[in-house]
């Protein structure tokens, strides 16, 4: 009994002339995800992928799991792979369909001809294999607008494919195909959920983190480095950047306004993730602010900050709340890293009562009060980088 | 041959350069504990209940480590159990003790002070309708027997008191307080954790007579993992696990021979150098308070009649974990509260009326039978650079 994989590209195939880009870049991204569980082949016709296992012991279990979490992907199904002739096409769903055949109480074929060298039609294979379906499982009904089950077979060049089991994709466009873009993470809940949403656009991730030793610990830049592998299952490789922050921490301390820390702190991390962006060929920074949520994420503090930036900065959380963040954190997987109870860097120094409407002219001239460029430059150059994988 | 010089000369200068100030947290194994253990993992790896000579092989070492810790208690091998650390004896105490003795009352007495792994089960039994009463300190920090003796009745099923408190040091008055609830109430139960005075703080039954005591491993140079508890004769209790009948049926599970031999070895380092051990100690401590005082910004919250191998102090301004951070760096180890806990404040501080802000800035310090007087010169040091050079959140 041979499986195989077919991905319909969710997004890309609405591309025109530079959809087979796109596809490449999807096929790659599969393949790197893949790998690790044995070798595949990979076809591409008619907005389809082929994913053809090549050994025979391949989890295609453990493969299925990992597609779902594959940028691209609006569907995909696990099919049989049956000769090009009817009765192979029903013992194929007697074999491999009738656990779920038996389960389910209403059913419909779909069936499609692209062979049109095969002697039957698609209404015909269509009725022909209701018909054999009816014959041998007597419980089950048709229904042809809302089944339970939709039993595919499809005809195609090479051979015939015996499905019933569509499982939803993760949508948006592959990592990598919109150009790249660098994360400010901090460990906290909203900034991983930023990057996933950002990386489902075909943005592929590096990731900025601020330490402040020995206000910080260890165990908090660990976190962060978790939370950036658990966002690889989705986002592939990360470029993790670590950015020793204790002096300029210390320099805004000792020299301005005490109300003020927050949204200086943040001008010269946006600065720095900045300089680290332009350095790796960074197209936007993508942070996970929500407005009004704390006081430097008003929308004049976000301005204050946003007036160091000369590339996008995306905020794709912006308009969230925090139950609608929390939601996704769950669903990928970083909530439970996330709440980890270990101080950052932006939670050290909060000032008793932080500037709410800080004007900018007021916060550049505070931030003027000190020559922050050298501690910048020296925290660029002693940035720390790890490329971090999927953790399989 | 010169890379391996090298690496040697490497390892050593890792071993000088570390400062290990956090030894109620744990322990570096000591070299018999290792040696034992490895022994039972390498030759003598038999199972004690085989009945091969392998097995009585095994078992023989059971038996004997059963013995080295009835000498250091002074009381019969009977009455030891093997367990797999101090949580488990706690909870086999608390919960195994009250499951088959709960005809005797509802009330239990503990002090303010206990290890979670102690007011957790009694938080358990708290649920279950039982009123636990918290014994505190008086005004001067010190626990009074009177206090727990005044607090237990006729319906007192169970008291439940330290012998030395983690985070502080304090010597909790447990004679005292053993002999008041016995005369008091016959039936009631007595259970002592001794895990931060075991091996380190004489302790015999004939002046400690509990129901129950126990005893860690790891805190006193044995590998983590392995514990014991004291079982006074005719003490009923219930077991937490069920199986294939090991000790007796009172802890199941095949005994961890290697770690039961590392345990045992430990235990017996400890009780031969013991007056050596606390003189070093009690020299140790003066020395570094003497020091602390010195430093203005420096306030001592261990009590002076305490033990002398844990001195908690707070550092006006400077959180515990950005202290403990910054010493780090330096490779100085030390602990902010009781290491169990993180992220909370600390219950026993707060027991003491101490202010959030002595008690943010709390680290305790710790030591071994390794720690020197230079390895606190170093510490001393750093923390006045860091009381110099930290910005103050507290």
């Amino acid at each position: 009994m041979k499986e195989i994989l077919l991905i319909k590209n969710g997004e890309i195939a609405l591309k025109g002339l530079n959809r087979s880009t796109f596809e490449d870049v999807l096929v790659k991204n599969i393949r790197r995800r893949l790998k690790s569980l044995g070798n595949f082949s990979f076809q591409k016709a008619q907005s389809t992928i082929y994913i053809t296992p090549q050994e025979d012991d391949i989890d295609l279990d453990e493969a299925c799991e990992r597609l779902k979490k594959v940028f691209g992907i609006a569907a995909f199904s696990r099919a049989l792979v049956v000769e090009k002739d009817f009765d192979s096409i029903k013992n194929g769903v007697l074999d491999y369909l009738s656990e779920i055949l038996s389960d389910a109480k209403t059913f419909k074929v779909n069936a499609k001809r692209s062979d049109k060298k095969f002697p039957m039609t698609s209404p015909e294979i269509t009725r022909e294999l209701g018909g054999f379906i009816l014959s041998n499982f007597h419980h089950i009904k048709v229904d042809v607008h809302e089944p339970e089950v939709i039993v595919t077979a499809e005809v195609r060049d090479f051979a015939a494919y015996v499905s019933a089991k569509k499982i939803e994709g993760a949508g948006g466009m592959p990592v990598g195909s919109s150009g790249k873009a660098t994360l400010l993470v901090s460990g906290g809940i909203d900034s991983p959920v930023a990057g996933y949403m950002m990386a489902k656009r075909g943005l592929e991730l590096s990731a900025v983190h601020f330490v402040s030793p020995p206000y910080t610990s260890d165990r908090a830049r660990q976190k962060v480095e978790t939370l950036c592998e658990e966002l690889c299952d989705y986002c592939g490789k990360i470029s993790f950047y670590c950015v020793p922050f204790t002096k300029l921490q210390e320099a805004i301390k000792e020299n301005c306004p005490e109300e003020l820390f927050t949204i200086i702190m943040r001008r010269l991390m946006m600065k720095i993730a900045q300089k680290i962006a332009a350095n790796i060929d960074s197209g936007a920074l993508i942070t996970g602010e929500s407005v009004a949520q704390v006081a430097s994420q008003t929308l004049p503090a976000i301005a204050c900050t946003d007036a160091v930036c000369d590339i996008p900065v995306f905020r794709p959380v912006i308009g969230m709340d925090k139950a609608e963040i929390i939601k996704i954190a769950k669903k990928i997987g970083t909530f439970e890293t996330s709440i980890l109870p270990y101080d950052d860097c932006c939670t050290v120094f909060t000032p008793k009562h932080p500037k709410t409407k800080p004007k900018l002219d007021y916060v550049e001239r505070s931030e003027a009060l000190f020559d922050f460029d050298p501690l910048i430059e020296e925290a660029v150059q002693n940035t720390e980088c790890v490329l971090i994988r999927p953790n399989h | 041959m010169a890379r391996h010089n090298f690496l040697f000369f490497i390892t050593i200068l890792e071993v000088w350069t570390l400062i290990y100030l956090d030894n109620s947290s744990t322990t570096k194994v000591c070299k018999p504990s290792i040696d034992a253990s490895v022994a039972c993992m390498s030759q003598h790896f038999g199972n004690p209940s085989s009945l091969h000579k392998m097995g009585l092989d095994a078992e023989n070492i059971v038996t004997e480590a059963k013995k080295t810790l009835a000498k250091a208690l002074g009381c019969d091998a009977s009455n030891i159990l093997f367990t797999s650390g101090a949580t488990e004896s706690n909870n086999t105490a608390v919960l195994g003790g009250i499951a088959a003795n709960w005809r005797n009352g509802e009330r239990i007495v503990t002090s303010g002070q206990e290890h979670a792994s102690v007011v957790e089960p009694l938080e358990h039994l708290r649920g279950q309708g039982y009123e636990i009463i918290s014994v505190h300190p008086r005004e001067d920090g010190h626990f009074s027997a009177d206090d727990f003796i005044d607090a237990v009745d006729e319906n007192t099923v169970m008291v439940c008191c330290m012998f030395v408190n983690n985070e502080t040091g304090a010597i909790l008055p447990v004679s005292q307080i053993i002999k008041g609830v016995r005369k008091k109430n016959k039936k009631t139960l007595i259970h002592i954790d001794a895990v931060q005075g075991f091996g380190k703080l004489p302790l015999k039954i004939s002046t400690v007579d509990a129901d129950f005591i126990s005893m860690s491993g790891h805190k006193i140079y044995a590998p983590k993992g392995i514990g014991a508890l004291y079982i006074k004769k005719g003490t009923k209790f219930k077991p937490l696990l069920f199986g294939g009948g090991q000790q007796l049926g009172q802890r199941v599970g095949t005994e961890s021979v290697p770690l039961i031999a590392g345990f045992s070895a430990a235990v017996s380092m400890c009780m031969e150098n013991m007056s050596r051990y606390t003189a070093h100690y009690a020299e140790l401590y003066e020395y570094l308070k003497s020091k602390l005082l010195e430093i203005p910004d420096v306030s001592i919250n261990s009590p002076d009649d305490g033990v002398k191998y844990i001195l908690n102090l707070s550092v006006k301004g400077i959180r515990s974990e950005i202290m403990l951070h910054f010493l780090e760096q330096e490779e100085i180890y030390v602990s902010s509260g009781s290491a169990c806990s993180k992220g909370a404040r600390s219950h026993v501080l707060s027991s003491l009326g101490l202010s959030e802000q002595r008690i943010d800035t709390a680290i305790r310090i710790s030591f071994c039978y390794e720690t020197t007087q230079n390895d606190l010169d170093v510490f001393v040091a750093r923390l006045k650079q860091g009381i110099d050079s930290l910005i103050k959140t507290k």
